[in-house]
């Protein structure tokens, strides 16, 4: 579904990612670990057409996609929640929802199905982004990328900031979405809910993939935990 | 206009139902109080808020401050005039390839003036929307200044001296000579922009103009080419104001470069701003509430500047949203 092989991501002269290659099949969930500033939203400004990889190569469906408008990114059903969520503060809640609503193929996410999904955004359907929560921002920025009807779904830092039983609720419906066979790619901190959720983990340190491997390797690593993660 | 006030509150209802009320009947009332003369005056107003109005679909929706208003109510009113002045002395507009000459059909005349804004406007937005925040301003200001300078270059439609219109537009059974049926065709133009942009700011459409006035890049990352959909409104901002202008020349019989002019640019924005952004209604009482204004002050002192500028920077200040949000509780993002 992902492919990034070798890319090279520059701010400038300053160069952010060094050789990264990430790949997430369909119906996989992915993690991509690292401390703060190591490159984690470089990597994904990189997917989804931001801030396009000076080398290497970005392929999304078996399309090579690089240097490509995000736009355009977008259609082929890359569904992004970003960091700090971004919602849009003067949309109501159904208008953030609807305005990303794109129909591809059978078992479509509507409105209703994100309504079921959170309940607690239906009963908000009319207020504005702005006065929502921190958690009820998340899940409708969650929601806007499903109206998407992605085939890959990117999360960076998908739990940031939120109350525990908030964060369990997002994992909860994560969860939910890989079992349906949505391809995942997760930016988060939580290592441990993150090793319950992914098949595969990559750790990123200095703008390079330091380490890959499955959720019981890394949390055998203690080592890898504390001196790359500072867990 | 009830689809376009759907889930809107009993006061903006209440707002809307009497604005509504007292322009249809104005006509009548302005002749029973033996001021029939008011009745061209009120058409100024009709079609100075029709303009402030489709310059608030783009500045108040898509966040995108246009300070060449101006040269599509200009283009407006002299594609009106031209048609007026030739059609009147019979002469030809276009001799070569083929002789075109004026006219002063209602229905070819108004849609015309909205067709060549709406082109001028597509030609200045494929450019100046590749452009953003105080470029954009200074680039429509600037093809602004050049259709002035454009439209001054011709002798043969008065320079800066302007045109002076022989006769008005008509249609069979709408003839705009008569004042009363000229204001009514500007208040149904009026009302039917204000149903057309409240239903486009709901839709889809609107949603990813206010959505990118808010965060463009995500809009884009979302999947959305947001240079098509802020064309599509500039070119239809335009168009509207080119008929406003068309309407306008209509009433006061004289075309001139004046209409092009910068300042014409921020009177039409100070009346958005006035009336209260992202709303509509807000610049049409915006543009009744500053040209009301000119008019008194003018009466009173030959200074009224420095009485209507400190009046602009307290409704400014000191209401939220305008006069419309005053008056109707409604503000910008209200949707």
């Amino acid at each position: 579904m992902l492919e990034l092989h070798e890319i090279e991501t520059f701010y400038g002269d300053s160069q952010a990612l060094f050789g990264v290659s990430i790949a997430v099949a369909a119906g996989e969930a992915v993690a991509l670990l690292g401390r703060n500033g190591m490159g984690k939203t470089t990597t994904v400004r990189s997917i989804i057409g931001v801030r396009a990889p000076r080398r290497g190569t970005v392929r999304i469906a078996g399309q090579d996609v690089t240097g490509w408008p995000s736009h355009r990114i977008a259609r082929l059903g890359v569904g992004l929640v970003p960091e700090g969520r971004e919602i849009f503060p003067t949309l109501t809640v159904r208008e953030n929802l609807l305005v990303t609503a794109r129909t591809r193929g059978a078992g479509a996410w509507t409105l209703d199905r994100v309504f079921d999904l959170f309940p607690r955004l239906s009963q908000r359907a009319g207020q504005f982004g702005n006065r929502l929560s921190g958690g009820e921002q998340q899940m409708l920025a969650i929601g806007r990328a499903l109206m998407i009807n992605p085939d890959l779904l990117v999360l960076d830092e998908a739990t940031e900031g939120l109350a525990p039983l908030v964060r369990a609720e997002i994992w909860a419906v994560l969860a939910q979405l890989k079992a349906e066979r949505l391809a995942i790619l997760v930016i988060d901190k939580d290592v441990h809910a993150l090793a319950q959720l992914v098949d595969r983990h990559y750790v990123i340190e200095k703008g390079r993939i330091v380490w890959s491997g499955q959720s019981d390797a890394l949390l055998a690593d203690i080592e890898l935990l504390h001196t790359r993660l500072g867990v | 206009m009830a689809d376009a006030l759907s889930g809107a509150s009993g006061r903006l209802r209440l707002s809307v139902g009497a604005g509504g009320a007292i322009l249809l009947a104005l006509p009548w009332i302005l002749v029973a109080l033996d001021e029939p003369f008011f009745i061209g005056v009120c058409v100024r107003f009709l079609a100075y808020g029709l303009a402030a109005a489709a310059l608030d679909l783009i500045l108040g929706y898509g966040g995108l401050v246009s300070f060449g208003q101006a040269a599509f109510f200009g283009i407006g009113a002299y594609t009106a005039g031209v048609m007026i002045h030739h059609a009147t002395d019979g002469s030809v507009l276009l001799a070569w390839p083929i002789a075109i000459g004026g006219s002063t059909h209602a229905l070819l005349v108004l849609p015309l003036a909205a067709l060549v804004a709406a082109a001028l406007a597509a030609g200045i937005g494929v450019i100046s929307l590749r452009t953003g925040g105080v470029y954009f301003i200074m680039i429509t200001l600037a093809f602004a200044q050049m259709v002035y300078f454009i439209v001054l270059s011709f002798p043969q439609y008065g320079g800066t001296d302007g045109l002076m219109l022989m006769a008005r537009n008509a249609a069979p059974g709408l003839d705009l000579a008569d004042e009363t049926t000229l204001y009514y065709v500007s208040l149904v133009a009026l009302a039917a922009f204000l149903w057309f942009g409240r239903r486009l700011a709901r839709s889809r459409f609107g949603m990813v103009l206010r959505g990118a006035r808010e965060n463009e890049r995500r809009m884009r990352a979302l999947g959305f080419a947001i240079v098509r959909y802020r064309l599509a409104a500039f070119v239809i901002s335009g168009a509207v104001t080119g008929l406003a202008g068309a309407l306008l020349a209509n009433q006061s019989g004289f075309v001139s470069p004046d209409l092009l002019s910068w300042q014409r640019s921020g009177e039409i924005m100070v009346m958005v701003v006035l009336g209260g952004m992202g709303t509509l209604f807000g610049p049409v009482l915006g543009a009744v509430a500053l040209l009301l204004l000119e008019e008194v002050l003018q009466g009173w002192t030959e200074h009224w500047m420095l009485i209507l500028g400190p009046l602009l920077l307290g409704v400014v200040l000191f209401t939220r949203g305008g006069l419309w949000g005053a008056l109707s509780g409604e503000r910008a993002g209200d949707g």
